[in-house]
Order: structure tokens, then sequence, then C-alpha cells
């Protein structure tokens, strides 16, 4: 009851200061008081009271980052457990491997580049392969792959947490609008692709084949039933006959999750042939614009390859060497369908891409010759 | 989890904050009944804690939800992915969940009508389309 005797005074007090100087009533009195205060605090306070706002918002996102993260450790930690059968408890040795970093090669002087960042991905990716092993020595050679897949997914889903955290804490520090303000502003695709993570985080854990692997997949269904012989590093062939030619179809063996290395394939495939090839035809999946529909198909020339450019700047090299024309067929869709299990929409898009690689090759080469025709992506859950 | 209890995410809000929160609504539904109670005596005090009462009730009821929608965005949803395998033989489907193990081109379990190998064609996972767009593409 004493609260409501404080409200009866502050009532009576009102009372008392009606027809105050600003206005006829005491309600306009206080209105008038208010809005001049509001006015004098956002003169002074209103970037300060915005940048709280922004750093607020920061603090949110970070709170779903660090829970992001999390689960994708725990997730990471019980696919080992349960399918390495590991002596020990993987988890000490996964929080080690998801502060790996790669140093990439010096740039002051171009020349020879490419060569120095191959032999540090070759490094990397042994390293990577190792580690695997030691974590969960039960592993098969698909399911170490796939585990190899899973931990890089954990690893992004660290290094965004850190480097938002990062900024997140600097912007406390300095108190420094620009640096709140820049982190707030990429903040909503930031978190985009860290959900994206998440969820190829258990894709990858479960071995479902990812939007990424689209052009693994019309590879796989032109060499299905053939017989497939290895050509380079984790890259297979398989010849078939297409429309009168002669088709070399390249697909990174499968069904673990690995991308191969199709520039190694293909240059193999060119020295084998004398540079006899008529065509090269690259599929991939590539990312959509807002607006474009998923699983779009659209055709073009160039080498259509991601990645660091080591495989890219192989087959671009190869094929000028022989002058041998490229073209394209992609397939859209965002980043989070790329690393997400495939959607239907990615999956019913693949007869529509085969259908254009048919034309592309009635309508680019003669009966009788040859043409290779490269499906590039993560392989993981295709199989050949 | 098995990690430290240092990385342990706390999802939970913090009980200081709740206490505010029904603090203010307590105190805000207080001026409401209080102004109601005044409204014959003293018209203007009532109208003045008949607003304040509702800009606090309004407040942290919003606040309240605010809360409560954040720990439940606090969730991967994962949607289902479906294995569909087939006989090539006589055409038989079956559409089953994903399993671990399963992939693209795998030979399973005969076929129930003939016998023979199946084969899984088809991994995807179907997501229900959101409304379109307004913008005229």
């Amino acid at each position: 009851m004493s609260l409501l005797n404080i409200i009866a005074s502050i009532a009576a007090l009102q009372n008392g200061i009606a027809q105050g100087p600003f206005g006829d009533t005491s309600v306009s009195w206080i209105l008038n008081v208010l809005f001049y205060v509001i006015f004098v605090v956002f003169i002074f306070y209103g970037q300060r009271i915005q940048m709280y706002v922004m750093l607020r918002e920061v603090e949110g996102s970070l709170y779903k980052l660090k829970y992001i993260r999390e689960e994708g450790r725990k997730i990471t930690v019980e696919t080992i457990r349960e399918i390495g059968k590991p002596q020990t408890d993987p988890a000490a040795r996964v929080d080690r491997f998801l502060e790996y970093f790669t140093i990439g090669p010096q740039d002051l002087d171009p020349a020879g580049i490419v060569w120095k960042l191959e032999h540090i991905l070759d490094v990397r990716d042994i390293r990577f392969k190792d580690e695997v092993k030691l974590m969960a020595p039960a592993a098969d050679e698909t399911q170490a792959n796939n585990l190899e897949n899973t931990l890089e997914a954990a690893m992004a889903l660290n290094f965004i947490y850190k480097v938002i955290r990062h900024y997140y804490l600097l912007g406390k520090k300095t108190l420094s609008l620009y640096v709140i303000m820049q982190i707030q502003m990429i903040l909503p695709l930031v978190m985009r692709e860290a959900e994206a993570y998440a969820s190829a985080v258990k894709a990858f854990a479960y071995g479902q084949p990812i939007g990424d692997g689209a052009g693994a997949l019309v590879a796989a269904k032109l060499m299905h039933g053939q017989e497939t012989r290895k050509i380079a590093k984790d890259c297979v062939v398989a010849t078939v006959p297409f429309e009168g030619r002669t088709a070399y179809v390249i697909k990174t063996e499968g069904p673990g999750g690995n991308v191969g290395k199709p520039g190694d394939a293909v240059k193999a495939i060119i020295e084998e042939n004398e540079g006899k090839i008529a065509s090269v035809i690259m599929i991939d999946a590539a990312l959509k614009l807002e607006g474009e529909e998923l699983g779009e198909v659209a055709e073009g020339v160039g080498a259509a390859i991601g990645g660091p450019g080591v495989d890219q700047f192989k087959i671009e090299d190869e094929l000028v060497k022989y002058h041998i024309p490229v073209n394209a067929v992609i397939i859209k869709e965002d980043i989070g369908d790329a690393v997400s299990p495939m959607r239907k929409e990615v999956f019913d898009s693949i007869d529509k891409v085969i259908e254009r690689i048919k034309q592309v090759i009635l309508e680019r080469t003669k009966e009788g010759d040859k043409v290779i025709i490269v499906g590039v992506g993560n392989t993981i859950g295709i199989g050949q | 989890m098995s990690g430290t209890p240092s990385s342990t995410t706390k999802t939970r809000i913090s009980s200081f904050f709740l206490m505010v929160i029904f603090v203010t609504l307590a105190l805000s539904l207080a001026a409401l009944i209080f102004a109601v109670s005044v409204l014959d005596q003293n018209t203007e005090a009532a109208w003045i804690l008949l607003l304040l009462g509702f800009l606090g009730v309004t407040l942290s009821t919003y606040v309240l939800f605010q809360t409560r929608r954040r720990l439940s965005k606090l969730r991967i949803v994962v949607p289902p992915v479906t294995t569909t395998i087939e006989c090539k033989k006589c055409g038989f489907k079956n559409v089953r969940e994903f399993q671990r193990g399963d992939y693209i081109f795998k030979e399973v379990e005969p076929c129930q009508k003939c016998n023979d190998k199946m084969l899984i064609t088809a991994i995807y996972r179907e997501v229900k389309e959101k409304e379109k767009e307004r913008f005229p593409v």
C-alpha cells in the first residue's frame, strides 16, 4: 500500500503545479518540460545512444554466433566419437584443430605464386588428413573425408565468431561509433553465412549431398554405369559415348566430401589426347543474385571453378596452350543453399543441365570429336 | 556437451533483467488500478497515471516477448532430408528419411517386387517456399 501512497502524493503535487508557465494545464506543462529534456538529451547524447543500440544489436548476434559455434563443435566431437571410435576424448584435439591457420604465400613478386599456393594447400590437406586419422582411427576413407569437411565447417564458424567478437570488444573498448557501425552494417550478411555453415556442419557429419555438389552430380549421372579410372588426385574419369562424340567425363571421386584436383585431371586428359579436344565444358554451382530463381541454369564461356584459383589457373593454362574453347554451364544458388543439404530445386535442375550440355555439344562440335565434361564441386554424398 | 564449463553458451536471460521487467509490469498495473480509483476525484492525475500505466504495461510485455523470441531463435533448424530408392528393372520407388551412409548411386536392399538390386537415385531436402517477394520481377 505504501507504493500507492507515493503515487497519490505525486498526483497531489501535480495538482498543485497546475496552470504552469508552459500552458494552461499541468498536463501540457509536464509534456513541454519532457519535450525539452528529451531534445537536450538527444542533442548531447544522441550519437552515444545510437552507439549503445548498435552494440546491443551486435551483442545479440554474438550470442547467437556463440551458440552456433558451440553446436558445430558439439556435432563434430560427437561424430568423431561415433564414427572414429577414438581411445581418448577427441574434444581437446578438436579444440586445437579449430585454431589452425594457413598463411598464404608472399605476393610482392607474383611470379610463380600459384605453385607456392598449391604447395601450401597440399601441405594443409595432408596435415588435415593426418589429424583426422589420429582423431578417428576407425573411420574409412569416405568417413575421414566427411569428418575433414565437418571440421573445416566448424573452423569457419569458430573464425566468424572470433572476428565479430573482436570488433564488438574493440568497439566497446574504444567507444568508436565507426568501429561498431561497420560491424553492425555487415552483420545480416555474416549471420546468413554463419547459419549456412551451421547446416553445413550437419550435412557433412551425416554425409549428405550439398548444393555445391550440383556439378559433381551432373558428371555422376553422365558417367553412371560406365567404367571409371583414376586420373588425378581424388579425381576419376569415364569415357562416355555422347551424341556421336567421345566425352571424357571428370568428377571428384565420391561419396566422401572432397573437391579433388580437376585442374590436374583436365590437364592429364588433354595431354593424353595430345591437345586434340574439340571443347571443354565445365559445370559448377554459382552464386545467384537476389531475385534470381534457385536452380536456374545459365550458360557462358570460361573456366567455371571456384576455390583458391589454382585449378582454374591450370585449366586456363592448358586450354591456351592448345587453343581449346571452354564453355560453362552453371546452376544458380545462394551461399546458404550451396553448403547445406541439396535442395529439390537444385536436384531437379540436373536434367536441365544435361540437356544444355547436349545442346552445346551438338552446336559447337562435330561428330567424332572428343570433348571433356568436368563436374566441379564437393562430391559429398554422391557416388559415380 | 563435452566442453569445459567456460565454453558453454549462456542462453538464459539473467534473473535481474527478468526482475526489472516484472517490477515495471507490477508498478504499471498498480498505476492503472489507482488511476481508475481516483478518476472521479482527480481527473488530470488519473489520466497521467493511466498513460504511464499503459506505457509501462506495453513496454514490459513487449520486452518480455522479445526475450522469449530471442531464446526460440537460438536453434539450428534442419529440414528433413529424403532419400529416393528406385528399382531400375521394374521402376518401383521408395522414398524414406535419409540414413547415415546413404549416397547417390549406392546399391541398397533388393526390390520388394522383383528382387533386383535397388539404387539410391536422389537425396534432397524440400523447403516450403515463403510468400513470394512482391517486387515485380
